[in-house]
């Protein structure tokens, strides 16, 4: 059984002597590195290691710095001075310095590497438009298998939540609504707000943040484990394009979908409003029904439904593209998976502002 | 004293039975290696010696601890005290190669910054990498490159047993060659028990001890390499014969 190492001190008239023994390693080495630097170490020091059962290379690279930087003396046997030769071997003590370059530099790095994005994706975006333009005339290409697939990975699957969602925020409107509308005696109107607001904006926002959240991810997710796997390239090389495999099926079965569940949003919020109007403002159902038919022009349900393919489209081309800009690392899939769903609700955002205002001032 | 020691081990993958009473065992100070046909479940075994697979039936000894019931307290001793090098390097991809092979000192002693970069730069050049390629990211390295970053970062504290997955698949012969001098080096200063899986016929012959087949579920041999001409098994034949031919 090997002794555990350690090191006395013996002080002598000229220099000190210390002895090593056991087996010294890192954990002897931690605690005689502390005292070494306490010590007046010189050229008369003399360490003593014929007491050393084994030296590890970490205790031996600190031995020989030490030896250098105060040419004091190693007392070795043979099998010791071997260890020491291997930690003396390599000429190279440190590692090099980083150069990170200046401020301007880094401006400078993260400038062109935004710019490589922006260029980057109109590639994406010309490449995608491209096939897809050629799809219509080689009809061989539209997966009609992988699109069903992903219909009903990414929406019928995504039914439940988006019903439950859109019914829970129709709730909480109707319920909000109902305190102020009661103060005035305008219980009655709560069927056109709830209405205009629920068909027009919140199920097509709901739909669109839920389905990014849930499916976008997941695209990201997918393509980036198969671009690491190398799955895509063993695509490539077999004839295989990536784009009408993964891509295009995806993105046509989310802008299919989109409408449909932005459907189950309209019809499950208003149900959660005709609840809470009941309950809250004693409005029967029927009652409610009645008011609605008259007040809610179909208009406002066309423009919900409207919206949906666009913010599929754009979901979907965000997710993926985002899977492609997966490195051959583990981190980045979770870096873009991140980007992938904060960008598609960001871009969900923007493009029903632009809708809200080009409708105000079409009059519809 | 056994290093090693693997004692009626049987392996199930749902109603695939991979080891059928295995026994082996592995001396300090010895290189042994586990061979045998792919898919016959070396890197299983390797696994199930360093806790990362449960094992069906059996018991494994290392260092005189049994993996299969030990405390979590010894676990993480044991753990401390081998190095294991995975087939393709398994190195933390956020991490550059510097900070993945000073990791474990950092984590577990308290030597200062100075000292522990210096071990960083020497085991760097130990395994035949450059202090250059120091602060390069994992991704940005060859497989070659990664399985010796790998094996640097497995050295870190000089564990005196050491695990090795393939160590010289996918590496260039030059660096083969170099990479079992260097494991027969560090055995001979270090006083390292070495347990590797490899197809390396020029490495088996010039590194191990001793070793195990494994094929069929069971051990068809164990022992050196001039007793392999008396074993029998369709393995043995083809992978040992032909070599001897030459």
């Amino acid at each position: 059984m090997e002794r555990s190492g350690g090191f006395r001190i013996e002080a002598q008239e000229k220099g000190c002597r210390i002895a090593l023994f056991g087996d010294f390693d890192f954990l002897a080495l931690q605690k005689f590195e502390k005292r070494s630097n306490a010590l007046g170490l010189d050229e008369r020091t003399v360490i003593d290691c014929k007491n050393v059962d084994r030296l590890d290379t970490i205790a031996a690279l600190f031995l020989v710095e030490l030896q250098h930087k105060h040419s004091l003396t190693l007392a070795n046997t043979e099998k010791i001075e071997r260890t020491l030769e291997l930690a003396r071997k390599y000429p190279i003590k440190e590692l090099p310095s980083k150069d990170e370059g200046g401020f301007i530099a880094k401006i400078g790095k993260e400038a062109s590497k935004k710019f490589c994005f922006v260029v980057a994706f109109l590639n994406f975006i010309g490449e995608l438009f491209v096939k897809k333009v050629s799809v219509f005339f080689k009809p061989k290409y539209f997966r009609y298998k992988e699109i069903l697939f992903e219909i009903n990975q990414s929406a019928i699957k995504a039914l439940g939540i988006v019903a439950l969602t859109s019914f829970l925020v129709g709730v909480v409107i109707a319920y909000q609504s109902a305190v102020q509308l009661k103060l005035y005696g305008a219980n009655i109107f709560i069927v056109d707000m709830l209405g205009i607001s629920i068909l027009r904006e919140l199920a097509p926002m709901i739909t669109a943040i839920v389905i990014a959240g849930r499916s976008g991810s997941a695209y990201t997710a997918e393509i980036g484990a198969m671009k690491i796997t190398e799955e895509l390239d063993a695509m490539r090389t077999m004839g295989f394009d990536p784009f009408y495999y993964l891509v295009i099926p995806r993105i046509v079965a989310l802008v299919v979908t989109l409408p449909i569940l932005i459907f189950v949003a309209d019809i499950s919020g208003v149900l959660g409003g005709m609840l809470i109007s009941n309950t809250q403002l004693n409005i029967s159902f029927g009652l409610f029904i009645d008011r609605f038919n008259e007040v809610i022009a179909l208009k406002h349900f066309l423009i919900g439904i409207f919206k949906g393919p666009f913010f599929a489209f754009l979901i979907a081309t965000i997710a993926i593209y985002r899977g492609f800009m997966v490195k051959d690392d583990t981190q980045s899939i979770g870096k873009n998976t991140t980007k992938s769903v904060v960008e598609s609700i960001f871009a969900v955002i923007v493009c029903d502002a632009l809708f809200s205002v080009i409708f105000t001032n079409l009059g519809v | 004293m056994d290093v090693i020691r693997v004692e009626n081990v049987k392996t199930v993958f749902g109603k695939k039975v991979v080891h059928d009473g295995l026994f082996l065992s592995v001396k300090e100070r010895e290189i042994y290696g586990l061979l045998g046909p792919s898919g016959c479940g070396k890197t299983t075994l390797m696994r199930e010696m360093v806790m990362l697979e449960p094992i069906h039936s059996g018991s494994i000894y290392v260092l005189g601890e049994n993996v299969a019931k030990i405390s979590e307290k010894k676990a993480q001793k044991l753990r401390e005290s081998w190095g294991v090098l995975f087939q393709f390097g398994a190195l933390f991809s956020s991490l550059n190669i510097a900070e993945n092979i000073a990791r474990p000192l950092v984590e577990y002693t308290t030597l200062s910054k100075k000292t522990i970069e210096e071990v960083v730069a020497f085991k760097l050049q130990l395994v035949g990498l450059k202090p250059s390629d120091a602060y390069l990211y994992p991704s940005q390295i060859s497989g070659g490159m990664k399985k010796k970053a790998g094996l640097a970062r497995a050295l870190a504290m000089d564990p005196k047993l050491l695990f090795l997955d393939e160590p010289t698949s996918g590496l260039d012969p030059i660096s083969a060659r170099e990479f079992d001098r260097l494991i027969l080096q560090l055995r001979e200063l270090l006083g390292l028990t070495i347990v590797m899986v490899s197809h390396d016929i020029r490495s088996i012959k010039d590194t191990m001890d001793r070793f195990a087949i494994i094929d069929n579920k069971k051990i068809a041999y164990e022992g050196d390499y001039a007793g392999i001409a008396n074993a029998k098994s369709d393995f043995i034949d083809t992978f040992f014969k032909e070599e001897n031919e030459q």
